[in-house]
């Protein structure tokens, strides 16, 4: 008996299912664009009114953020937004490249094993939780203690709350890197005599620096779009003038946000009041869309490289 | 240099008897130095992990002895010692359902596009950077999304009465949305790894691409899929900024539905995290020790969620290795 090319093709139902099921699917994929767009348009609708209607000095030569009073100045939140990161930064970058590279280097498998869930447990804490961390613990323990803070919410224990929840992830993305790195080199170095800690700062580092890289601008920007914390922890909710103090209370961009987000029922305030919500989520989104893909190149250049 | 090894003595001994010779019974000072910072940096996770776990029970625990019932059954008060979490589960449950709902199926399906449908075309390209940038997209811009579209553009749909767009459906809509692109990610890795010999046998006794799908890459990949729904249900739960903007209540709820009441889910709400928030800001005597113990019953919840996952990742690769 001779196959012939109907035989081959199977059934008129299954092929039709078939073609069903790959819409179906593509039609899942498709969605993740309509939600950029929608993200995009929600924000662009009111940033653009915010925009063309502002006096811009009201934006970039006001004393501080009040905005139902019709100061936006739009440097304090980035100020604010800023010493937090630093702060948080100061934290999570020592505390999470010294686990990454614990953990990948030194760790017996079964050390890892134990440790690596903690990291991870570490990672699933919700941020109010933090929240609420420093400012019955951070805040009074550490910061008013050592730093002589006088308020109890203030940007610093914000700032190490933050950094706090960012220690995974700068953990888990160094983590990778170093993995990444072949273990040929290792052995080249040790073959010419090198230490553990020469191999590991001579030459593992540098040759995972791509990925090190990466993990340090994607925790900036999870600090800059952490919003709970500072919104729990930073304290001046109702506005702030503009200073670089990290013992004093302080808002962020998201904690500006949503500062104005609550108890409003309907806004009150100047004209443009509502509009600027969204205009500093405008600013936001920008940053850590810019930072975030400047992170996935260096990401990429690591693939690449191995 | 010339070493030499004792022929009689055991393998240990050898070693360090070639190390020594090596050093010249030096120490490596900086080596140590090095990993105690290693291990401190490690250490300092583990200090933060024990002090936050004990700072919140010395402070809620209290509130478990004295009233354990009623807190659990209460709803929202502005008295402290009267203040229960009751309304909170009820937002925080309709919430997890509409991320199982929706964001479940839609990130699988769209995850078995990338993963075994797509060819390297623009599209699907396009569609692979969209989602790891959303991935990366701050929760309280997604806030912004929810408010836009689902508390003000479509508020008749989402709400009855003077709810005016601020419901359940309107939060659970947008945290749907949230974790979206993490259901994508995680589900994509876990059908990224099962071994393509697999998908070969089916298609080599005549299986469509959705036959091989549905009879070996699931099932295969099912362990990793879960372990994914897991961790996005788990930060769906503890996610509070989205819901702010979205208008989560953090006064009193007029009404006290019960938690199958379908018909309320178009009114005012609030959730677990909006609750702690409220309460941790709140100054007055009695709201931090109800605070911790808000904090108590998340972590219960998230701390179970994440074990669960990682229990179940840990098995499979051990069984598979």
């Amino acid at each position: 008996m001779a196959i012939t090319l109907e035989d081959l093709r199977g059934d008129r139902s299954r092929i039709r299912a078939e073609r069903t099921v790959r819409v179906v699917l593509t039609a899942a994929a498709g969605t993740s664009i309509l939600i950029s767009a929608l993200i995009v348009f929600s924000l662009a609708r009111e940033t653009w009114t915010f925009v063309t209607q502002v006096e811009w000095a009201t934006v970039l030569s006001s004393d501080g953020w009040f905005p139902r009073r019709g100061e936006y100045s739009i440097a304090t939140v980035l100020a604010g937004s800023g010493i937090v990161t630093v702060v948080a930064m100061a934290i999570a970058l020592p505390v999470g490249l010294g686990s990454a590279i614990y953990l990948s280097e030194y760790a017996r498998p079964g050390v890892r094993k134990v440790l690596k869930p903690t990291l991870e447990i570490l990672a699933g804490i919700p941020s109010v939780v933090l929240g609420f961390f420093a400012i019955s613990f951070i805040s009074p323990e550490i910061v008013q203690r050592f730093f002589g803070a006088t308020t109890l919410f203030n940007l610093m224990a914000a700032g190490l709350g933050v950094g706090i929840l960012s220690i995974p992830l700068v953990a888990s993305v160094s983590e990778d890197a170093l993995r990444s790195v072949p273990n040929a080199l290792r052995e080249a170095s040790y073959g010419m005599g090198a230490r553990k800690i020469t191999t590991t700062v001579r030459v593992v580092l540098p040759a995972a620096v791509s990925g090190l890289v990466a993990a340090s601008i994607l925790a900036v920007s999870r600090a800059i779009g952490e919003t709970m914390v500072v919104f729990i922890a930073g304290g001046a909710g109702g506005g702030t003038l503009f200073k670089l103090d990290p013992l004093e209370p302080g808002l962020t961009m998201t904690a500006a946000m949503a500062s104005q987000a609550t108890g409003t029922d309907a806004v009150v305030g100047e004209a443009l009041t509502f509009q600027s919500l969204f205009f500093v989520g405008s600013v936001l989104f920008l940053i850590t869309f810019v930072l975030n893909v400047i992170a996935s190149r260096f990401v990429r250049r690591v693939r690449q490289s191995y | 240099m010339s070493l030499s090894t004792p022929a009689t003595i055991g393998p240990r001994a050898a070693e360090r008897s070639v190390a020594d010779q090596l050093t010249k019974g030096g120490v490596d000072w900086a080596g140590r130095v090095f990993q105690a910072l290693l291990v401190a940096a490690l250490g300092f996770s583990v200090l933060v992990l024990a002090t936050l776990i004990l700072e919140v029970i010395g402070t809620g625990s209290s509130v478990f002895t004295d009233r354990a019932g009623d807190f659990l059954t209460g709803s929202l008060r502005t008295r402290a010692d009267e203040a229960g979490l009751y309304q909170g589960f009820v937002g925080s449950f309709w919430i997890c359902v509409f991320v199982v709902a929706l964001a479940f199926p839609l990130g699988i399906a769209a995850s078995l596009y990338l993963e075994e449908y797509a060819a390297d075309t623009a599209f699907s390209r396009f569609v692979n950077v969209n989602i790891r940038n959303l991935a990366g997209v701050p929760s309280i811009v997604y806030g912004i999304l929810g408010f836009t579209i689902f508390t003000k553009a479509l508020r008749d749909i989402t709400s009855v009465g003077t709810a005016n767009g601020r419901t359940v459906v309107s939060a659970g809509l947008t945290l749907a949305i949230l974790v979206l692109p993490i259901v994508i990610i995680t589900a994509s890795e876990a059908v990224r790894a099962v071994p393509n010999a697999l998908r070969e046998a089916a298609y080599g006794v005549g299986a469509t691409r959705s036959e091989v799908i549905r009879s070996h890459v699931l099932p295969y990949a099912a362990p990793g899929i879960i372990t994914g729904l897991i961790l996005s249900l788990a930060r769906a739960l503890g996610e509070a900024a989205p819901l702010i903007l979205v208008g989560a209540t953090t006064g009193r709820l007029a009404s006290d539905p019960s938690i199958v009441d379908v018909g309320a889910l178009r009114e005012r709400f609030t959730a677990l995290p909006i609750i702690v928030t409220e309460w941790s800001k709140n100054p007055q005597d009695g709201f931090d020790e109800i605070a911790a113990a808000a904090i108590i019953v998340m972590l219960v919840i998230v701390v179970i969620a994440n074990t669960v996952a990682i229990l179940l990742r840990n098995r499979y690769e051990k069984k598979r290795a």
